[in-house]
């Protein structure tokens, strides 16, 4: 039988959603204790948010304070929520978005990079290619031998995407990217 | 470092001791319990000393829900005790029960000794990890000199801002470990601060807006009630000075009295049609406390379409969460209010000739009477059951339980609610089974009042072995099922969506609860026709027992009035139009295409 004419019903309203989405970088700053990363993502997993990428680091050690930065997306009202449910978690000291500072300060995004490590093997010209391509990309060798290079790159992750993409042909084995570090530009602090 | 207390208060002792001693620091005194292997420690603390009284439940579900009864009717934190492993389990739905309606609770659960812990010992779990989506936070603590600071910290959590269930597990050695205990300090962490004073520019502006208002409403919730009495004194002078008609969810009835003049009753899927018509109507919404949830909105793109929102709340998550408002006022409600009910003082003078078009209008949708329902001499109505009882005991104080279905909402629609603290029900989460042991908390906290627990036949049987503990404890609890052989809420929505296939709905082989009564060592009484109610509710008033009152009603009784699902605030079904025709059409195919 048709699903659509004999359907469940239900107990529940829903409104279809109509706000197109966006990308965000969320910058949150929390007390340095077990769990607290598990709590960041179990409220995205339990509340249906999407999580792009996610780092996280102690960025200051004498306040035990660590900072996380999470690139999500949502239209612009379940941002806001994101933003007020990562306030109530009782670790988490301040939620910026810093998306919506930056247009605030009249810039289109703030402060993204990311690093990666990406191993390439081969020999002969795919080998030279690579090697002057990392060179056009600023990518550093950190380790080599007569058969691989690992390439260490830093920048914005669009920039990743494409070194990554042009690796592929020349003997691309494997990538390890740290997700994004994002800040605001400008003087002022989070 | 020296044994002897000082006076800062800081003394070495076990972490069991501990314990027990941030309990007494706490201004505990009752909690609710179940020993186990990983707490022996601390029972064998509460053994030896008076202060704290110990209520053994039958079920850690009983012992979580009779500490939540504990706290709405107090305004205190519940506490309840657990050991590890399934005895944390059980404890998870009166946790996210406490969750969903925000009541204080404290849980202290016990666990396997550090050395253990990921080993997969005998009754390990991982509390923290099961219970972290269910709490407002969390604590393991693996360090017998953190622990007190932790209970502190975890009273405190759990009592202020928006209020909500906390856990403390602690390992078995760590209550075993001697430590420093350290007393309460004014000194909370630094990364939780709720905010409770409102904005005084966004409460002008408030003000403002509802002294231009010609179609107001006060939409109240639970917020109301959990900011304390002064809360509740407050609503009811703004409501005196503006003359604004008031309406509240299932979880804020009493705030104001259901006597008062300007009272609508409830609104949402089963409220009343003058409230959820004015709701629908108003030019101006103030929610103070309430969270727009989907029980109260109906269909969200048509709900409240020509009115400018205000909304007061202790929570930033909550506002403009579901709906978006004009003015949000992120406070304590009773802060809030103050400010406004001064304010208004101050700057407005009521002239309660503009409201009078508004109440006429209000006053036509109250005569269309839509709690009424159909008598029966030779049934009783369930409706009738309610009325009965609130007739029989309104001029006692008297504590209201429920469980969850039908009988739930035909006692918020039916009994009267003068005071906050008396109405305890489990809104959120919907919980069947609450109503039983939440009595029994209710009743620890004020044993000398009259508490009843409107039960329906199917709740009622998932909690019942709390009865053992209300005989136990002489806690004279009351509970009045209203019996139809059927989970009632259940069976309405397969009429109306499902076609009266009525899957599972049917309970075929029901206890005589009567017997069952006297098994427990409690009173047993049956009533089965409207001419005996009146007598036998009183025989259950006088009894000095627990009482099970199988009270048989109307097997087929509906619910109504009724928002269908789909349907807005202007669209409700009537109790007069609800034909068997019309409930099987109520819900059309975009209605029916939800979750």
């Amino acid at each position: 039988m048709n699903a659509q004419l004999q359907p469940t019903g239900s107990a529940y309203f829903i409104a279809s959603e109509t706000e197109t989405s966006e990308r965000h970088t969320l910058s949150v700053l929390v007390d340095n204790e077990p769990g607290v990363l598990a709590r960041v993502i179990g409220l995205f997993s339990g509340r249906g948010y999407n999580i792009d990428s996610l780092t996280v680091s102690e960025t200051e050690h004498q306040k035990h304070l660590s900072r996380i930065t999470i690139a999500t997306r949502g239209t612009p009202h379940v941002l806001l929520q994101i933003k007020h449910q990562l306030e109530r978690l009782v670790p988490v000291h301040r939620v910026n978005d810093l998306t919506v500072i930056s247009r605030s300060q009249g810039q289109e995004a703030p402060l993204e990079r990311e690093l990666a490590l990406v191993k390439v093997a081969g020999a002969g010209n795919d080998r030279v290619e690579a090697l002057r391509l990392a060179e056009a990309f600023k990518a550093k060798v950190s380790d080599a031998t007569t058969e691989h290079f690992v390439f260490e790159i830093t920048g914005k992750s669009s920039k990743i995407d494409q070194f990554i993409a042009i690796m592929q042909p020349l003997g691309l084995v494997e990538v390890c990217r740290t997700g994004v570090a994002a800040m605001n530009r400008g003087p002022q602090g989070m | 470092m020296s044994n002897a207390g000082n006076d800062t208060g800081r003394r070495e002792m076990t972490g069991a001791e501990m314990v027990v001693q941030a309990l007494k620091d706490n201004g505990v005194e009752h909690i609710f319990g179940y020993p186990g292997g990983a707490v022996l420690p601390i029972y064998d603390e509460l053994f030896q000393q008076e202060d704290v009284q110990h209520i053994l439940v039958r079920h850690e579900q009983g012992a979580g829900h009779a500490a939540e009864g504990y706290a709405r009717s107090t305004g205190k934190a519940g506490v309840m005790l657990v050991t590890s492993g399934p005895g944390a389990t059980n404890a998870v739905t009166p946790l996210q029960d406490a969750l969903m309606d925000s009541i204080p609770l404290v849980c202290i659960s016990g666990q396997v000794p550090t050395s253990l812990i990921g080993s997969d010992a005998f009754q390990e779990c991982d509390t923290i990890g099961i219970t972290r989506p269910c709490t407002k936070h969390n604590w393991l603590v693996r360090d017998v000199n953190e622990l007190s600071q932790v209970l502190h910290q975890a009273f405190h959590v759990a009592t202020t801002g928006r209020p909500g269930p906390v856990v403390v597990d602690i390992p078995k050695d760590v209550q075993f470990a001697k430590g420093m205990y350290t007393p309460p300090q004014q000194a909370p962490r630094t990364s939780y601060a709720p905010k409770m004073q409102g904005d005084m520019e966004a409460i002008r502006q408030a003000v403002a807006l509802m002294a231009s208002a010609k179609r107001p409403i006060l939409y109240t919730g639970g917020g109301v009630i959990n900011s304390g009495t002064e809360a509740s004194h407050l609503l009811r002078e703004l409501v005196q000075l503006t003359d604004f008609p008031i309406t509240s969810t299932l979880m804020g009835l009493g705030s104001y009295p259901a006597s008062g003049k300007n009272w609508l009753g409830m609104l949402g899927m089963h409220g009343t049609y003058e409230a959820n018509m004015a709701m629908h109507d108003c030019d101006v919404m103030v929610c103070i406390g309430a969270r727009f949830d989907d029980r109260i909105t109906g269909r969200l793109d048509a709900f409240s379409p020509h009115s400018k929102k205000i909304h007061i709340d202790i929570d930033p998550s909550s506002l403009n969460k579901n709906v978006q408002v004009d003015i949000p006022i992120l406070g304590d409600i009773g802060m809030v209010l103050e400010d406004m009910v001064r304010l208004w003082r101050a700057t407005t003078k009521t002239d309660k000739n503009v409201l009078k078009p508004w109440w006429e209008l209000i006053d036509r949708w109250r005569s269309r009477d839509s709690l009424a329902y159909t008598k029966n001499d030779d049934v009783i109505m369930p409706q009738y059951a309610i009325e009965r009882l609130y007739e029989l005991t309104k001029t006692r104080d008297t504590y209201i339980t429920t469980e969850v279905g039908q009988h739930q909402m035909w006692a918020a629609q039916h009994y009267g609610f003068e005071k906050p603290n008396r109405w305890m029900t489990s809104g959120g989460l919907g919980t069947m089974g609450y109503g039983l042991p939440a009595a029994l908390g209710v009743q620890i906290a004020h044993p000398d009042a009259l508490v009843i627990d409107i039960a329906g036949d199917a709740s009622v049987q998932m909690t019942m072995q709390e009865m053992s503990a209300a005989v136990q404890y002489n806690a004279p609890i009351k509970i009045f099922i209203l019996n139809n052989q059927y989970m009632g809420m259940v069976r309405q929505w397969q009429q109306l969506l499902h076609g009266n296939r009525l899957s599972s709905s049917y309970t075929e082989a029901m206890p005589d609860f009567v017997l069952m009564a006297q098994a427990f060592g409690a009173h047993g009484i049956r009533c089965e026709k409207p001419g005996d109610l009146d007598a036998a509710i009183q025989e259950m008033i006088d009894v000095k027992k627990p009482v099970l009152f199988d009270c048989r009603v109307a097997n087929l009784a509906n619910c109504f009035p009724m928002i269908p699902s789909g349907k807005a605030h202007n669209e409700m079904l009537l109790p007069d139009e609800a034909t068997d025709e019309v409930v099987a059409n109520a819900i059309d195919a975009a209605g029916r295409q939800l979750v």
